[in-house]
């Protein structure tokens, strides 16, 4: 996703100059989230941009919920994984708009959490509709017959359901 | 807590400020105070998933709350930050809904004081998005997706409990009686408010009855319950006077940060 910062590839700060924003990327790329630590920030579609601005490194950084708990621990990786690169000068700022939405996981994040045993989220047409049925299939033995038992699960992002054919329960990677 | 929100956007006129920090408050304290009483719920359930599912939507109001008083905050200019205005503002100067003040009650009491609310916030924080101030609009738009799982939640309860047992149905219809008095208050808004909405920055509330009014008429009829009869309402929440309830509350909420002011960790 596009970043919205004001690009400034000028040297003019000690963080500046192609190479430190290469060890910028390659360190915020390796920055996994706290609860799901299979998938990236990029996987998980939170990370909007790495870039240069004033000799600093920004980082910018999209919520998935607006209470998530995680949002600080995340905040504080990054800046971790920077100083760890050598990069001291730097600000991670938090966008809200537009909105994350489950449809920016990217296609791998899905896969991964395929694998962990997590149901990836629907691309559900409405969301916000007041009713409607989501259909999951189920992460171990693909079985389209599940069902839901909660809304909610261990995490703002996840859901509780049940496979009826396997019986295992599992996560499922709610829609927003 | 600790504001992290950048302002791309600059710094408001200051001939407006005023009257948009006093209504970017009292969306933040409407937050707080039902996040609050949800969160009393937290390890008393009557169900785990009912639990869980409790403080996540209490989560999710006070995530509402931190942005909406991290702005206030910075609108003001008086250093305040968003600790400062949740932990040390005393019951008078809070201008929540006294709809949402109102102690959880039994369940269906929680849940229909929910179904009130959120059929009227999801709408509400729809049109935001739309406000000509740049960050009320984002907030707005984020606060917008979450409050669409919060009003189906408490629907899907209302709609179970209501056409459910004697006993659930005999609950829920009195909760709904107990609370509707304090529905009116929910589409008031003073002569700031009016001009702040007619600026774009605010929303109408009154142009958010007729989608608040459909979904309360599906979903009371899938209960199988009648909407309670228009009667006098209470007002008050949004000038500070409130019911005896929210001193309670904030006694509890504000004591830790009260008795050590300044503290952190």
């Amino acid at each position: 996703m596009a970043s919205d910062v004001q690009r400034n590839d000028r040297p003019t700060g000690p963080e500046a100059g192609a190479d430190a924003l290469a060890r910028a990327r390659a360190a915020v790329a390796a920055v996994v989230d706290p609860e799901i630590p299979i998938l990236t920030l990029e996987d998980l579609g939170i990370l909007r941009g790495v870039a240069q601005q004033d000799g600093k490194i920004v980082v910018e950084l999209t919520p998935t919920y607006i209470g998530c708990p995680a949002t600080f621990a995340i905040r504080l990786a990054v800046e971790a994984a920077l100083a760890a690169a050598g990069l001291r000068e730097v600000r991670v700022v938090t966008q809200l708009s537009p909105p994350w939405s489950t449809d920016a996981i990217t296609e791998s994040g899905r896969r991964k959490l395929k694998a962990f045993g997590i149901a990836p989220p629907a691309r559900a047409k409405n969301p916000g509709a007041l009713f409607h049925d989501t259909e999951v299939a189920c992460p171990r033995c693909g079985s389209s017959k599940t069902s839901k038992l909660s809304e909610f699960g261990s995490t703002a992002c996840k859901a509780q359901w049940r496979c009826d054919a396997c019986r295992e329960p599992f996560d499922y990677f709610k829609c927003i | 807590m600790s504001a992290d929100i950048v302002d791309r956007h600059g710094p408001a006129p200051q001939a407006a400020a005023a009257a948009l920090v006093a209504y970017v408050l009292s969306l933040a304290d409407d937050a707080l105070v039902l996040g609050h009483r949800l969160s009393e719920w937290s390890g008393r359930g009557p169900t785990l998933e009912e639990d869980i599912a409790l403080s996540n939507l209490a989560l999710d109001l006070i995530g509402q709350a931190r942005l909406c008083y991290s702005y206030a905050g910075e609108l003001e200019g008086l250093g305040r930050d968003e600790d400062a205005l949740a932990y040390r503002r005393d019951e008078h100067a809070y201008r929540n809904l006294l709809l949402l003040e109102q102690p959880n009650g039994d369940f269906a009491m929680t849940m229909a004081r929910h179904l009130l609310y959120a059929a009227f916030l999801a709408p509400y924080f729809t049109a935001l998005s739309a406000s000509s101030d740049a960050r009320l609009a984002e907030i707005g738009g984020k606060a917008a997706k979450e409050m669409a799982y919060h009003l189906r939640h408490a629907a899907e309860w209302v709609i179970r409990l209501g056409d459910g047992t004697e006993e659930s149905r005999a609950r829920m219809t009195a909760a709904l009686d107990e609370l509707w008095m304090y529905t009116g208050e929910m589409f008031d808004m003073d002569a700031d408010e009016s001009a702040l909405s007619a600026q774009g920055i605010a929303v109408d509330r009154g142009s958010i009855r007729p989608a608040w009014e459909a979904t309360l008429t599906r979903v009371l009829a899938q209960a199988t319950l009648a909407r309670p009869a228009d009667r006098w309402m209470q007002r008050g929440g949004r000038a500070g006077r409130h019911s005896e309830h929210l001193g309670h509350l904030l006694a509890e909420m504000q004591v830790v940060h009260r008795a050590h002011p300044g503290a952190s960790w």
